[in-house]
């Protein structure tokens, strides 16, 4: 226990002190969190809070990027051997890069809840316990990802490269950045066999529809699970040395942390309610701005110098 | 009884003897027969060995030649393929987490995190350890002092040298391992890191050093394990393997004209004559008559003798001569 503190201490304090992370973690987010609130919502509360979601999940979702790349620097760089000849073990390194990672993402998660709130005047947040297991569980198992990926990949290039290939359809499919009912429904039935879509959607039911932990049991569960196998399987395949070459045959055990994701995606396919209630949550969204824009025609025809009463229409 | 019979039984007895009759009393470091092979390459093949208590031994043998195997597995950061190893009462395979307690080590080829402070390191090393020395102390003792702030991208190579030890020994391990701790230093640095490991010697650190330079093994070691192929070829403190060789004096001669080597090796006193980038290099027994006799031979083909030099032996002759070949080829 003693081991994985001191070495959290020091990844926080290691990770502070870099520029990648300051504009990854950071900047990155924040701007992320800017554009989609001040820009794609142009600041109206109602699709703030809609966005917020998504936005999180970006968040949550960056956190396999520095940890591979971080953890990878160090066996490349020997580091990594320094600590192997210490009593620290495999496991004390690798839930020591999750815990900071952890500690490292809360800040600016917060920062943005409380934006929303305060200066986008989000009236209402949702499901806090919600949003934060899901925050929580979202931000350990994606950075147990990155630790999948390190224990795989051999050289920082190869990293970046699978760091890429991931990257893409876990924003683009996820519902993170286009929206979920854009996409065809081909695309859509495809998308749930990725945890990012269960992340960014269980978010936006937490925060839009209020959705308590019960409800959400499927998405926590299913990333619970699959943080522990990803967790186990980067214990199990950890290299100290920087020469050390990952056997072909070990490459085959990292298929099956795709197990739980396989399953609840050909369930969702079948029985699930991920698309039809994104679909739901858009409508109202839709029907939100008619009725918003009635509003202002209607107020415009009887008074034009009466004050605009956007704020007081919340979808029911 | 029959002769073959007293003999097997003799031989079997000798063997005993070596390995059980004369173990050091206060040793903390024991490897019998050790191996260790990658792939096709048999990097250690059964290299036997023991350390006593407050001594430092080093291996000392070219690149390849099996050292950094070795000591990597008695640090319990490699498998090894056969033999017995007890280091500390620990047996570094099946007793890794134990015996990490209670070892330090400065390794080869490796690095730490260039935005980490000297004096965070060195906290960050004692957090590992039960026992642990003062920081501030290892800081003062390494002349790390006025460096406590810098990071340790910032530091020279001798200083992340220095750094290295200092962190091998906070937790006031039993037993230090040093890979290699001077390669790629420039001469200054280097001596600077002998005087460090000088210190630690007059402190009584029981220390495990590999090493391919000559005079830091000379310099620095109680006993010396020579190691070539994987192997030992001698063992014994530096005065023992060199007495080994004295009376094989060497005297390297330049003359200002050819001559053949058989002729040199027909004069009186000397044993074995090569030639050597255009030098002579003569191994006799009784060096005064070599050169007396070489004189003389050289006034008789109105030769000259431009320049004469008489080495005593060293390490490294030890070395050619087990080998045939020089450390550093």
């Amino acid at each position: 226990m003693r081991n994985l503190l001191t070495l959290t201490r020091m990844r926080v304090r290691l990770a502070l002190r870099n520029k990648m992370f300051f504009f990854f973690s950071i900047v990155m987010p924040l701007g992320f969190f800017f554009l989609y609130s001040a820009v794609f919502a142009k600041s109206v509360p109602r699709d703030v809070q809609y966005l917020l979601g998504p936005v999180l999940g970006l968040n949550v979702m960056g956190s396999f990027w520095g940890l591979s790349a971080t953890l990878v620097t160090f066996r490349e760089q020997g580091i990594l051997r320094r600590f192997h000849v210490t009593p620290a073990t495999a496991t004390d390194m690798l839930v020591s890069s999750i815990l900071a990672n952890y500690v490292l993402t809360l800040p600016t998660v917060i920062t943005e809840i409380l934006l929303a709130r305060l200066l986008f005047h989000v009236p209402n947040l949702g499901n806090l316990i919600s949003i934060i297991l899901l925050v929580t569980i979202g931000t350990l198992s994606f950075g147990s990802l990155g630790l999948v990926i390190a224990s795989v990949t051999n050289t920082m290039q190869e990293t970046q490269v699978l760091n890429q290939l991931l990257w893409l359809p876990l924003i683009f499919l996820s519902g993170a950045t286009i929206p979920f009912t854009y996409l065809s429904s081909l695309v859509q039935h495809i998308a749930l066999f990725l945890p990012a879509t269960y992340l960014v959607s269980g978010l936006k039911r937490a925060i839009v529809d209020h959705y308590g932990p019960e409800k959400l049991l499927l998405v926590l569960g299913s990333l619970t699970i699959w943080f522990l196998l990803t967790l186990f399987l980067s214990s199990q395949l950890f290299r100290w040395e920087p020469e050390a070459k990952i056997p072909r045959k070990a490459k085959m055990y990292v298929a099956a942390t795709v197990i739980p994701f396989i399953l609840l995606g050909v369930w969702e396919n079948k029985y699930g309610r991920v698309i039809a209630e994104e679909k739901v949550a858009i409508q109202r969204l839709d029907e939100a701005d008619r009725a918003e824009r009635r509003a202002r025609q209607q107020g415009q025809h009887r008074d034009p110098d009466a004050p605009s009463q956007d704020d007081s229409d919340q979808p029911q | 009884m029959p002769r073959s019979l007293a003999g097997r039984g003799a031989s079997k007895h000798d063997s005993f003897a070596v390995k059980f009759c004369f173990p050091m009393s206060n040793s903390v470091l024991h490897v019998e027969n050790l191996t260790k092979r990658y792939g096709e390459v048999q990097a250690v093949r059964g290299i036997s060995f023991q350390v006593a208590e407050g001594e430092v031994f080093g291996l000392l043998g070219p690149n390849g030649a099996g050292k950094t195997s070795t000591i990597e597995i008695l640090e319990g950061l490699r498998g090894a393929d056969g033999g017995s190893i007890s280091v500390c009462g620990y047996d570094p395979r099946t007793q890794s987490g134990e015996l990490k307690h209670v070892i330090g080590a400065a390794l080869q080829s490796t690095a730490l995190p260039e935005k980490l402070k000297v004096i965070e390191a060195l906290h960050l090393f004692a957090g590992f350890y039960a026992q642990r020395r003062n920081p501030e102390d290892l800081l003062k003792r390494f002349g790390l002092a006025e460096k406590r702030s810098a990071f340790y991208g910032q530091l020279s190579g001798g200083q992340k040298q220095r750094l290295a030890l200092a962190i091998a020994l906070i937790n006031d391990p039993k037993v230090v391992f040093l890979d290699e701790p001077t390669a790629g230093l420039d001469p200054q640095v280097r001596r600077e890191i002998y005087d460090i490991i000088e210190e630690l010697r007059r402190d009584k650190k029981t220390i495990v050093l590999t090493t391919h330079y000559i005079e830091e093994a000379e310099r620095l070691c109680d006993r010396v394990a020579i190691v070539d192929h994987g192997q030992i070829i001698a063992q014994g403190s530096p005065r023992e393997l060199k007495q080994a060789s004295a009376d094989k004096t060497r005297i390297e001669v330049r003359l200002a004209k050819e001559e053949s080597e058989q002729t040199l090796r027909t004069l009186e006193g000397v044993n074995d004559c090569r030639a050597v980038n255009g030098n002579y290099v003569l191994h006799c027994q009784r060096p005064p008559q070599a050169i007396v006799s070489l004189v003389k031979h050289l006034e008789a083909q109105s030769n000259e003798l431009v320049s004469l030099e008489i080495a005593t032996p060293s390490l490294e002759d030890v070395f050619i001569e087990l080998t045939g070949r020089r450390l550093r080829d």
